[in-house]
């Protein structure tokens, strides 16, 4: 399926949002979830299919002010 | 002392953690300043580098409070989806409130920071957030759930100091019992200290110290103004006039023409 993660465009088989994570080597980081603009909160990863045309967002503690 | 949401902070400073010259610098300065929380974001993961990891790490190890924003947050939805976002990373209820309307002043969208501010209220948030001095927006603020509120002293970044000081005067005048905090625009330690001179709560600054060129020195400077505007509010100022009056005794002055 084609989707988006973080603004880029990306080729991945199916699966859920957990997959996902798992499939670009997230593993254990401290990260937040967003699919088609809606948090998905950690534990509910397993279970939220992500489709071909979704959006998803892997969003970092970073710098702010 | 500055009492947020039932938590007593030490000190009147809030220091933003974005564009220092290093981490390392950051973490001197945040050190320097002596504050007690510092502010964060959340932004999108980069590559392999897992930068978001790292610096992660690094606040963690200076073991200060974080109090993260909705920084860049154009719309209501935005705002409270990187609200929420932010409480599962942070473990944190608290979230500097950011609807911003205008991309050249980054001036709050006031109307949608009410309305935020209730969505997150009522999901169990403790919102900061980031307003103008305007009397009746604070008003809704408040009666949205908000127990602090952090008018800009001038836009975001611009070190203009407190644009409005009869604005933000009459806000602290219109609600003494309500936490107030300056936040954004400050470019001097002596904005800082006049902030503080009104009677507020605290400052909440970034740029002024990571753009300095010696940035530690600066949060440094920042640290003492904080404390020098709050000692001298609390001792409680002589009120100006126009005419001089003499500090010296008069009487008792000898005829020596």
């Amino acid at each position: 399926m084609a989707i988006t993660v973080n603004g880029a465009p990306l080729e991945l088989a199916p699966g859920s949002l957990a997959a996902i994570l798992e499939a670009l080597e997230y593993g254990d980081a401290i990260v937040a979830t967003a699919l088609n603009g809606d948090f998905v909160p950690a534990e509910e990863r397993a279970d939220t299919q992500v489709r071909d045309g979704d959006r998803v967002e892997i969003l970092a503690p970073m710098q702010g002010g | 002392m500055p009492v947020f949401y039932g938590e007593i902070v030490e000190s009147p400073l809030l220091l933003g953690t974005s564009l220092y010259p290093s981490p390392a610098i950051m973490a001197e300065a945040v050190r320097a300043s002596a504050c007690d929380i510092v502010t964060v974001s959340l932004r999108r993961e980069s590559g392999s580098a897992r930068t978001g990891q790292d610096f992660w790490g690094f606040i963690r190890d200076l073991g200060v409070r974080v109090l993260p924003n909705t920084a860049g947050c154009h719309s209501v939805k935005e705002a409270v989806t990187t609200a929420k976002m932010a409480r599962e990373v942070f473990g944190t209820p608290w979230i500097k409130l950011e609807v911003i309307n205008d991309a050249e002043t980054l001036a709050p969208d006031v109307f949608g920071l009410v309305e935020a501010a209730r969505i997150l209220t009522d999901e169990g948030f403790q919102v900061f957030p980031y307003c103008t001095e305007d009397l009746g927006v604070a008003a809704r603020l408040i009666e949205a759930g908000c127990e602090v509120l952090m008018p800009w002293g001038a836009p975001i970044g611009s070190a203009r100091g407190l644009n409005n000081v009869y604005g933000l005067r009459s806000l602290r005048a219109h609600f003494p019992d309500v936490p107030l905090i300056v936040d954004a625009g400050l470019g001097l330690p002596s904005h800082a200290a006049a902030a503080m001179e009104l009677g507020y709560d605290a400052v909440l600054l970034n740029t002024a110290v990571a753009k300095a060129s010696d940035p530690v020195a600066m949060a440094d400077a920042f640290a003492r103004a904080v404390e020098a505007g709050r000692i001298g509010f609390e001792a409680g100022a002589m009120e100006p006039r126009d005419m001089a009056a003499p500090s010296t005794p008069v009487l008792g002055k000898a005829f020596l023409e």
